[in-house]
């Protein structure tokens, strides 16, 4: 039983990062039917970014939160740059190509991101400072840390704030507007072109801060942690039926449980055949699983729902 | 002064294919006088050539982007390591594992390609793109409980070709010649290269190749003309598939060994970009993407490094870098100014300048 709570507090702290990143995807996917996948890398850069501005910060006499918070600061505007020079350079004039242009383009971007991160901050991961107190508390036989009550915090204020932003604010109903029919959207006044880039801005500020938290989580940070965290938030983007945002959330959410469990459980299950360390074959698995079978994702019939 | 056309353009052909040939069987020669080195990475390009090609029957020919080719060479090294190495005390002839790789490779690429073929093809890239890393990771933990891969160590000490007691890792002197290891491979390499070649030419033009690119360029078109699509995307993946597990065995055999290492998604990435540099779909273009994009890194390595060195005192961009970035960038900016490639199939080139327009 302690097993299976700890697992269960496990998966939805990661869940909700998945969650956060699996929003990006499915923005944009929802708004240019575009599967960017240098998002991985987006995050991967906020890492990056805001570790090292902690790192930096550390010895100073700062409370350890003004600290993070100061990282996360840095690390949203230039994720935020980054998500729109990629439209702007990359992706703008693509659209309206054979779809496999942009898919190219996209990984080409990653490709280039990672390693100019690379000669940025060299192949040694960043660690973590250790300047948060490790607080931790039982709950109910699990334990939980302070880092993972913050992350999963962050990720429910933030997922509440874009699921206002686009439902209650101008900007939202032209995003949606946007997404259902870009010509008549057009018509009607709006600047698609902007709705588009502010989409992707708005995507890499999510992905910047869920990268300053999945660095938290693991303690350390490095130049190709975008790829397969990426590849797992478009696997619960694809989940939850990609192009619908609380589809996102959800399906980041039960991925993270999903991977937790099996990841606790394979090993008495199998006999000790398999171990944990096939932990990250469950989410291709579920991706697999979920084309094959439901490819609109779990709640991927909602079409009229798309931002 | 105007020149005298002293041949036809049949004999004027013929002569450049005779050029080429010429070039083609002195080279190793020449690039032993270098250095050994050279005919190594000649080789592995002869290898990348061979997997573009591969590749390019699923990206090409029948438009399906496979981001986890390399698992397909992956299944092919890993076949010829575990049928020819101390490792199971199997030494099997190279003549039978090349096809024994190939099989099982296909095999693969049937297995991926069944269930995942009805996808829409950017789903499609992501599947493909898991499944690569899919057998990565199965790679990296198969020696529990039972030791089938040896885990990251991989497996070394394969055997190199040999036909009776012609081995082709020893160096031989013949007519005066010395005939080194690599340069046999070399040989050996472009002969199956150019077998390659001409069932890729031959493939293009039949029934199945008209197919693909009618598959390509509509599906639905397609099928109403009578064409079973799912049977021949598969088709294109079994094929594509068997290419790379025949490049693996063969790269498993020349280097000797092989750990999950060397079949990392950037090595798919890589290939991917050999076809795209070249032109999707244009046998020529990929030969010549592969070629460019095995040499140029290596020429960079041995003139930027020297010249980071002088200029600085000490290497400030790893050569490694400067190649992925290279990769990067030329995918990157293929897709905007010359989506078709540098030698545009013509379809490639009739559809993109369409929708340019």
């Amino acid at each position: 039983m302690d097993i299976f709570l700890q697992q269960i507090v496990n998966g939805l702290t990661l869940g909700s990062v998945y969650a956060v990143v699996a929003l990006g995807y499915t923005m944009v996917y929802g708004i240019i039917q575009l599967i960017n996948f240098a998002h991985g890398e987006v995050v991967m850069i906020g890492a990056m970014v805001a570790f090292s501005v902690i790192t930096a910060l550390a010895g100073t006499a700062l409370p350890p939160v003004l600290i993070v918070f100061a990282g996360i600061l840095a690390a949203v505007p230039v994720c935020m740059l980054l998500g729109y020079a990629m439209e702007r350079i990359a992706y703008r004039p693509l659209r309206g190509a054979p779809r496999l242009a942009p898919l190219i383009t996209a990984i080409g971007i990653s490709i280039i991101l990672q390693h100019v991160a690379l000669l940025i901050w060299s192949r040694n991961p960043l660690a973590f400072p250790q300047i948060i107190p490790l607080a931790s508390f039982d709950v109910g036989g699990a334990i939980i840390t302070g880092a993972q009550i913050a992350i999963i915090l962050t990720s429910v204020l933030m997922m509440g704030g874009l699921t206002l932003m686009v439902y209650r604010t101008k900007l939202g109903i032209a995003m949606r507007a946007t997404s259902q029919n870009p010509q008549v959207a057009g018509l009607m006044g709006i600047d698609i072109d902007r709705i588009i880039a502010f989409t992707f801005i708005v995507g890499a500020a999510l992905g910047a801060v869920a990268g300053v938290m999945v660095g938290t989580y693991y303690g350390i940070a490095h130049y190709s942690m975008g790829s397969l965290l990426g590849l797992k938030a478009f696997s619960a983007a694809v989940l939850g039926g990609i192009g619908n945002l609380a589809g996102a959330m959800l399906g980041g959410i039960l991925l993270g449980i999903v991977e937790a469990l099996a990841a606790g459980y394979i090993g008495d299950l199998t006999n000790n055949v398999f171990g944990s360390n096939y932990q990250d074959v469950f989410a291709f698995l579920v991706l697999i699983a979920v084309l094959v079978f439901r490819p609109s994702g779990l709640l991927g019939e909602r079409v009229g729902d798309r931002a | 002064m105007r020149g005298v056309n002293i041949f036809s353009k049949a004999q004027a052909q013929w002569l450049g294919v005779a050029l080429v040939a010429i070039a083609l069987i002195g080279l190793p020669f020449a690039l032993a006088s270098v250095g050994t080195a050279w005919v190594r990475i000649a080789n592995l390009a002869i290898l990348f050539v061979f997997l573009s090609l591969g590749l390019n029957i699923v990206v090409g020919f029948a438009g399906l982007l496979d981001l986890g080719y390399i698992a397909f060479y992956a299944v092919g090294a890993y076949a010829y390591a575990l049928l020819a190495s101390p490792h199971f005390n199997l030494h099997l002839p190279f003549w039978v594992i090349l096809p024994i790789g190939a099989l099982v490779a296909c095999l693969f690429g049937v297995l991926l390609g069944a269930p995942t073929l009805k996808l829409r093809g950017d789903y499609l890239a992501i599947v493909t793109l898991g499944f690569g890393e899919i057998v990565r990771i199965f790679l990296n933990n198969l020696s529990q409980p039972v030791n089938i891969t040896n885990g990251p160590q991989g497996i070394s000490r394969i055997d190199p070709f040999r036909f009776g007691s012609f081995s082709f890792s020893q160096t031989e002197t013949m007519l005066g010649l010395v005939f080194s290891g690599p340069i046999k491979y070399y040989y050996l390499l472009l002969l199956l290269l150019l077998l390659a070649i001409v069932v890729n030419l031959r493939l293009q033009h039949s029934r199945i190749g008209r197919a693909w690119e009618a598959v390509r360029e509509d599906e639905i078109a397609a099928r109403a003309m009578g064409i079973n699509t799912t049977h021949i995307k598969l088709l294109a993946f079994a094929m594509g598939a068997s290419f790379g597990g025949v490049a693996g065995g063969m790269f498993a055999a020349i280097q000797g060994f092989i750990s999950p290492e060397s079949f990392v998604l950037v090595e798919s990435v890589m290939v991917l970009s050999m076809v795209v540099l070249g032109g999707m779909g244009n046998i020529w273009g990929v030969v010549l993407g592969a070629v460019l994009l095995s040499f140029v890194p290596e020429l960079l390595r041995y003139t930027v490094e020297p010249l980071q060195k002088s200029l600085f005192g000490r290497s400030i961009i790893e050569p490694e870098v400067i190649r992925m970035l290279l990769f990067g960038l030329a995918l990157v900016l293929m897709m905007l100014y010359r989506p078709a490639g540098l030698l545009p199939s013509a379809v490639r080139k009739r559809e993109l300048a369409k929708v340019a327009a």
